[in-house]
């Protein structure tokens, strides 16, 4: 095992699209533990993407129960191909990345994702995804096409309220 | 070495201040770090950290002309340039109602108490001019927990006659 060298922007190598996985064999295995190193060293992340590190195969780490607040998740689990096949709603969240060091901004995500994703061993799975999991998920697959949340920024101002917290207010104010 | 400089301009908005004012700190062998620029009630303000290797005089007699082509009124102060040091806030917090004298120092007064660290505050005044609507949003830290910060807005609210929305910022790192 090993800590991979992450790519910082603007590294050109970032905007590169990533091959699907093939084989799988024990050098992916190999490579995943690496990965998973590398996101468990990486401050505060909660996933990281196989081009981050070099790698351009369609590859992700991902774990949203590391997120200081409680979310709803599927614990710790690696993602090999995967593909979001539907997607609902839309909302506006807080990003930085760690190819992008001392920069967080807003980007709007679909707040509930359907995904088919293979395991390490090439298992296909479907799993349904919701709020910070699902925002997680479409960061890290936006590097698989050679995108980062920079190339999503919307603005910071006035943007973050959640829609429950309106009709909350709603409700108070009626 | 170079120092840095807090410059701020402060002038009735025309077009064109941003593009000039800068050109002319570049001309005059000057680097830009951060930079804020907003108009408050039609004012044009802009604050920039400035790196330059010149003394303060120098600095002011590059933006002097500039200063009187657009009618500006700036001031220069020597910084700390600490870059590359970005504290996330965690929580975000809006406050809107009716306008009248003391909402601001109300607001922040119980939020301070509560544990707020304010990070980012903007306020506008909307609404027509014979009923203005004060709105005001901050960013900051809840050095004790977001349920002291909800318990403060609530006596806020009661005690102001406003409305108040509160969420955590879960910041991505992916």
């Amino acid at each position: 095992m090993a800590i991979l060298k992450i790519l910082e922007y603007p590294n050109p190598l970032l905007k590169q699209v990533s091959k699907p996985v093939e084989i799988f064999d024990e050098t992916l295995q190999a490579f995943i533990a690496d990965l998973e190193e590398t996101m468990d060293a990486g401050p505060g992340a909660t996933g990281i993407a196989a081009p981050q590190v070099g790698r351009f195969e369609r590859i992700l780490y991902i774990d949203a129960s590391m997120m200081k607040r409680k979310v709803k998740n599927h614990g710790r689990m690696v993602l090999i191909n995967p593909v979001i096949v539907n997607q609902e709603g839309s909302e506006v969240g807080r990003e930085g990345c760690l190819s992008v060091p001392d920069y967080t901004g807003n980007v709007i995500r679909a707040t509930k994702i359907t995904l088919q994703t293979q395991d390490a061993e090439g298992v296909e799975h479907t799993f349904q995804m919701e709020g910070f999991e699902a925002r997680l998920v479409q960061h890290e697959m936006d590097h698989l096409d050679g995108m980062l949340f920079l190339d999503r920024l919307v603005n910071r101002r006035n943007g973050l309220f959640k829609r429950k917290v309106y009709k909350k207010s709603a409700s108070k104010e009626s | 070495m170079n120092t840095w400089y807090m410059a701020t301009f402060v002038g009735k908005d025309r077009s064109g201040i941003v593009a000039r004012v800068t050109n002319a700190l570049f001309e005059g062998g000057c680097n830009l770090g951060e930079a804020s620029m907003t108009r408050l009630g039609g004012n044009f303000t802009i604050m920039m950290m400035v790196s330059f290797e010149g003394t303060e005089e120098e600095l002011r007699e590059n933006i002097g002309p500039v200063c009187k082509e657009f009618d500006l009124r700036s001031h220069v102060d020597k910084i700390n340039g600490e870059l590359h040091r970005h504290t996330e806030p965690d929580v975000l917090i809006s406050v809107h109602g009716a306008d009248r004298a003391g909402i601001v120092a109300a607001a922040t007064g119980v939020l301070a108490e509560a544990g707020l660290n304010i990070l980012n505050l903007e306020t506008d005044v909307g609404g027509k001019e014979e009923r203005p609507v004060y709105v005001m949003h901050l960013e900051g830290i809840a050095e004790r927990g977001v349920d002291a910060l909800e318990k403060a807005l609530e006596i806020l609210e009661e005690e102001q006659g406003v409305q108040t929305h509160i969420n955590p910022i879960d910041t991505l790192i992916g």
